[in-house]
């Protein structure tokens, strides 16, 4: 194989775009940051951009990973957020209340209570989109709305803080040199890889999301599959509650995960996983997350106030999907093909392309 | 006598979809104060006809011509303006909204912006009761059955309620296929009304007694071309059905003497006065293991609808079924599946393929849902299962990791059909699998299923031509108007002509 | 010729459960008693003096305003999340131009208006013609608005220009000695308008036939994508028009006023009686779903042990509840 056929293969992988956009990112900080590869040893522990950059990420990237399966149905959780500040809440009061709040089956509790309250909050909105039959959005906004009064009402409206070295460990610690969050998130990629494709359940996931007449007809049970995503994604979004806390150890029920759920759907897209469901890309999310994160500090490193943060974002979200618009790219394709003169029209279902003129 | 000048001549149409001729060459002409029936069977052209009629389709040749001149329509606004109005089969109106509203939405009564309530209701009240409703205007169309919302959408349609010249030609497109017999009659009520005041209604049916009721004339076509106008006194009903299906079939290769292979298996499928309302009406049919039943019968004639009941993909609300001898429930195709039934849905696109899953995962997705997620099939297991039914159904491109929804429609339906044979089904239920795709491809589905049925495999096979019908099957079920009309075993004196008589009478000797 | 039988058809006995105004009657039923209630618990704390009644207007006169714009992009069927944030930057674009710039108020206030009746506008235009989601697309904005609040100005700008000040305190009066602001005249105002709107013009109707069935009110002729947009451009106006209501409200521009805000314009619209798949809502129904979650902040504040957090319990359980309305009513309608 020469190189150029090798560049051409590359260039149609699905992750060639966004691995681009990450590695571009990366570079464009260099000339203002000198040492912004490397990574250093200090302590026993890593530091340096790149090891940032993942550490921060980190609950974005779990987050992102529930959310791309429930979008995989054809769904869309609005809730994470809240679940995060429920279950960072739930997590640091138990610690709280403990004598010793460095004991370990003490955090060890924290955590369990923290996912299985994730856990409920995943199950009820399953029920409520895959048996009541409500649209996702409206569903998931339920919780997503009261799941912060929910959050507040467990601090009491404080910020509980806690003072746990082995709380601290799951977001904020090192393990190995390395932080403690990464081997979390290695684990839950891992596992969510494993989960999807080591057994058949991505694949009944992306046919209900593809075509859910068609899986109807073929027997898959969908209730249970959608019931399925919600949970995990709400548990996603538990532990990433629980990494934000421990990293600040604190919780805070007003403002923990703020904004989560619309960083995560942005890095589902930019990962090259459709909204309208379907096929899904664990990878792709993995590496939109990181875009993002890398846009964040990336922002601050250039010199760009912190603040247009949000306006870059939402520059991003808009390019995205105009480029995933089938309509928007009928349109530019349209207006290019008018300037170097006419086309035939291309093939395909002739009678949506005339409808498709009759209704613009 | 000097015949009346048609208010809508079509003359030499012409269309071409990506190469293939939907029409080519058809005449059609249509005279003020009649009611004419376009035939035709599913790619007849019917439809393809209206829209081009209707401006939603450009012409690709011909001429349309309204009173004798030449007019070139070429949007939907264009041809109701040229006084073409059309309703569809799924009532296009605003269900939340009044009949009033609905019936005069874009051209109410304002002054200086304000809508004039009053006078808005007296106008779609007088416009209702002009043609002989008694309905109350200011209720929701959606608080009404669908029979009273046909008219609405036919009272908007012709309304006179734009600054157009008035409904001069009204085309009905299939407005009957879920009105019950008194609604019906109230919609053929309607329709006289029109016809008295001059306007020419183009009738689409699937019906034939309606068509025998309500038209005059009839234009007939199959494969996009014109093969007959006639006096509806003038043509049989026999005669009209051997029109409407032809016999240009030879290019189909010999199977060979079916008749000889006999299927006496056990009894599989017992169903008994299995019904659906406003789908078919209640049903006795058995099915035997080894044993393909056709079903024949026009478009529309219930033979979709039968085929799902047995599959559970919509729910009966008479009956009962006995599978294996065993009286069971089927709520969800789930039921049916886990009791070995397979159905090849007739739309391949909306209720078969997932056209973003590679053909590897198309083809074991049915499979797979009966595992469960948790049994995923083995990877060299299935690779070699894949492959081998590629190979066996002849799939191409023989790659299984193509996206599905890139293959041609014969293929897509052999990727379809290689997922039930995976899950080795009792009973494959098939509805119209051998539909828009070509002939090659056709006659190695037709085999198949000879040979499935040699193996023991029960068969339920829908098709629109008799002949492909009468070569598969056993036993064939004739269905007419939502029903099931007669079942005949199959032999050597079962003709399709006997079959056409039973379709087109409902007689059966 | 013979005449059609006068068949009755049955719409009587469906007609009740089915009325689309059953779910106003129903928050407004809520609404007069959860009053009671109060008026009940809190006698001697001055429950029943008019002007706590009143102050429910002039605590929520802008969400009213925001949740009337979200009232008409609902009934069509789509959705706008760049309702706070569009509030949060024209309090930051009023407190800026007015304060650094030394502009007018008179001056401002159109401008404002305009920029978010012509943000609404962009939105809708690529929501109908580039044809995505409107949730992705107002998610943008939301965005977008929200960051350029920041770029702004990262600090809160206080406003002490004499007109905002003297707008903000004048107090209307009103027979029995209670009095309601400017802002929530204004807000009665917009009500007022928007209900003349949606009833009686003919763009009223289109939104509803947009929300009841698209694809009909394209084939019935109507100017589906002049509506869809002008929607979107509304809600920009209202959210800009609540943004200046909020400013005199609070004098101050902020770059985190009103975070969140469209949740409670959402829900206040759901708790209305409008459905959110479109088609079916009334602007008075909106009133009564603000006044219902003014009147929670109200109870609670009124209690005095309850803390605030319990107002967003109490929506998402409003929220759940009434979503299940509509699902059953909608489910019913469906068969």
């Amino acid at each position: 194989m020469n190189l150029a056929s090798l560049w051409r293969a590359a260039a149609q992988h699905r992750l060639f775009w966004p691995v681009t956009a990450l590695i571009a990112l990366l570079a464009l900080n260099v000339p203002f940051t000198p040492g912004f590869f490397e990574v250093h040893l200090k302590n026993g522990h890593l530091y340096g951009s790149l090891v940032s950059i993942v550490l921060f990420g980190s609950p974005l990237i779990l987050v992102a990973i529930g959310m791309t399966l429930v979008i995989a149905t054809g769904g869309i959780d609005l809730s994470v957020g809240a679940v995060v500040a429920i279950s960072g809440a739930l997590a640091c009061l138990v610690v709280s209340k403990q004598a010793d709040q460095d004991s370990v089956a003490g955090v060890l509790l924290a955590f369990a209570l923290a996912l299985a309250a994730a856990l409920v909050c995943g199950a009820w909105n399953g029920l409520l989109v895959a048996r009541l039959g409500i649209q996702p959005i409206i569903a998931t906004l339920i919780l997503m709305v009261a799941g912060r009064g929910i959050a507040q009402l467990i601090t009491s409206g404080q910020i509980i803080t806690v003072n746990s070295d082995s709380y601290s460990l799951i977001g904020g610690g090192y393990w190995l040199a390395l932080p403690f969050a990464l081997f979390v998130v290695a684990f839950v990629a891992a596992l969510s890889a494993a989960l999807t494709r080591r057994t058949a359940l991505g694949l009944l996931i992306e046919a209900v999301g593809g075509n859910a007449e068609a899986s109807r007809l073929v027997g898959i049970r969908a209730r249970r599959i959608k019931v399925m995503a919600y949970v995990f994604c709400a548990l996603c979004a538990g532990v990433a509650g629980l990494m934000i806390s421990s990293n600040v150890s604190a919780a805070d029920g007003n403002n923990a995960g703020l904004w989560i759920e619309l960083d995560a759907i942005l890095a589902v897209v930019i990962g090259g996983t459709s909204l309208s469901g379907g096929r899904f890309h664990l990878g792709g999310t993995v590496v939109g997350a990181l875009i993002i994160q890398t846009l964040t500090t990336t922002i601050y490193t250039i010199g760009v106030p912190t603040q247009a943060n949000l306006v870059f974002k939402a520059v991003v979200v808009i390019i995205v999907c105009l480029v995933q618009s089938p309509a928007f790219r009928a349109k530019a394709f349209r207006a290019r093909a008018k300037r170097s003169g006419p086309v035939p029209r291309p093939p395909g279902t002739p009678a949506d392309a005339a409808h498709m003129e009759v209704s613009s | 006598m000097a015949e009346p000048r048609p208010v809508l001549e079509m003359t030499g149409i012409v269309k071409e979809f990506a190469g293939t001729r939907a029409l080519s060459g058809v005449d059609f002409r249509l005279f003020p104060g009649e009611v004419h029936a376009l035939l035709g069977e599913n790619g007849a052209g019917k439809s393809t006809l209206v829209k081009v009629l209707t401006g939603v389709h450009p012409l690709d040749g011909g001429t349309v011509a309204m009173d004798g001149q030449t007019v070139h329509i070429t949007s939907p606004l264009q041809a109701q303006q040229a006084g073409i109005s059309t309703v569809y089969q799924e009532v296009n109106l605003c269900q939340n909204l009044s009949v009033a509203e609905n019936i005069l939405i874009g051209h109410e009564p304002v002054r200086h912006g304000r809508i004039l309530w009053k006078e808005l209701r007296r106008r779609a009240a007088e416009l209702v009761t002009r043609l002989g409703l008694d309905i109350d205007v200011s209720a929701t169309v959606g608080s009404y059955p669908l029979a009273v919302q046909q008219l609405v959408a036919i009272i908007r349609a012709v309304g006179d309620a734009g600054t157009g010249p008035g409904t001069r030609v009204l085309i009905l497109d299939e407005p009957t296929s879920s009105l019950d017999r008194g609604e019906v009659e109230q919609l053929f009520a309607l329709m006289r009304r029109l016809k008295a005041q001059g306007v020419a209604i183009v009738f689409i049916s699937h019906f034939l007694d309606q068509i025998y009721e309500i038209c005059d004339r009839m234009t007939v076509l199959r494969n996009g071309v014109l093969v007959g106008e006639h006096p509806v006194a003038g043509l049989g009903r026999v005669d009209l059905v051997k029109l409407m299906i032809g016999k240009d079939l030879d290019e189909l290769e010999e199977l060979g003497e079916h008749h000889t292979r006999h299927a006496a298996g056990d009894l599989l499928l017992h169903a008994e006065g299995l019904g659906r309302t406003g789908g078919i009406a209640p049903f006795d049919l058995d099915v035997h293991a080894g044993e393909v039943v056709g079903l024949a019968g026009l478009l529309g004639s219930g033979r979709t609808e039968l085929a799902r009941l047995l599959f559970g993909a919509d729910r009966s609300d008479t009956g009962r079924v006995d599978l294996d001898g065993r009286r069971v429930t089927l709520r969800a195709p789930n039921d049916a599946i886990g009791r070995g039934v397979a159905f090849l849905s007739e739309n391949r696109r909306t209720e078969g393929l997932v056209p973003d899953l590679t053909v590897r995962e198309n083809i074991l997705l049915a499979l797979q849902a009966a595992r469960g997620w948790t049994r995923p099939v083995p990877a060299s297991q299935r690779d070699e299962l894949v492959a081998k039914y590629i190979a066996a159904l002849d799939i191409r491109p023989a790659d299984p990791e193509v996206r599905a929804g890139a293959l041609s429609g014969g293929n897509q339906q052999k990727v379809l059909l290689a997922r039930w044979l995976l899950t080795q089904p009792k009973l494959l239920v098939l509805d119209e699998p051998t539909r828009g795709i070509d002939v090659g491809a056709k006659a190695e589905i037709q085999k198949l299923v000879v040979s499935l049925s040699e193996e023991g495999m029960a068969v339920v096979y829908i098709s629109a031509e008799l002949e492909e019908v009468l070569r598969l099957s056993h036993t064939v079920a004739v269905l007419r108007d939502r029903r099931l009309a007669a079942r005949i075993v199959n032999g050597p004196d079962v003709t399709p002509g006997r079959i056409l008589e039973i379709i087109a009478s409902g007689e059966h000797r | 010729m013979t005449t059609i039988s006068r068949v009755h058809w049955k719409t009587r006995r469906t007609r009740m459960s089915q009325d689309r105004r059953l779910p106003v009657l129903v928050t407004a039923g809520l609404f007069v008693l959860m009053f009671g209630f109060g008026a009940f618990r809190y006698q001697a704390y001055g429950f029943l003096d008019g002007q706590v009644f009143m102050n429910l207007f002039i605590d929520n006169g802008y969400l009213l305003v925001a949740a009337v714009g979200a009232t008409f992009v609902i009934i069509t069927g789509g959705i706008d999340l760049s309702v706070g944030s569009l509030i949060g930057f024209t309090t930051m674009l009023t407190a800026w131009l007015v304060e650094k710039q030394g502009l007018p108020l008179a001056a401002v206030a159109p401008i404002a208006l305009a920029v978010g009746a012509f943000a609404g506008y962009l939105m809708g235009y690529v929501i109908h013609h580039f044809e995505i989601e409107p949730f992705i697309v107002t998610l943008a904005g939301l965005f977008f608005f929200r960051g350029l609040c920041l770029v702004i100005s990262k600090e809160s700008i206080s406003i002490s220009d004499p007109t905002v000040d003297r707008l903000a305190q004048t107090h209307v009066p009103l027979p029995g000695g209670s009095f309601l602001s400017i802002a929530a005249v204004v807000s009665l105002a917009v009500l007022a308008v928007a209900f003349y709107v949606l009833h009686h013009t003919r763009f009223g109707r289109r939104v509803y036939a947009i929300g009841g069935n698209e694809q009909s009110a394209l084939l019935m002729g109507l100017p589906v994508a002049g509506t869809k947009i002008a929607v979107y451009t509304v809600s920009g106006f209202c959210s800009a028009l609540s943004g200046l209501l909020f400013t005199l409200y609070i004098q101050s521009g902020d770059p985190l006023h009103a975070v969140g805000l469209e949740l409670d314009a959402i829900a206040a619209v759901v708790v209305g009686g409008t459905l959110l798949t479109g088609g079916s809502g009334y602007v008075i129904g909106t009133l009564f779903g603000v006044l219902i979650l003014g009147l929670i902040k109200t109870l609670i504040q009124f209690e005095g042990t309850l803390s605030s957090w319990w107002t967003k319990i109490a929506t998402g359980v409003l929220l759940f509840a009434f979503i299940l309305i509509q699902r059953a009513m909608t489910a019913r309608r469906g068969t």
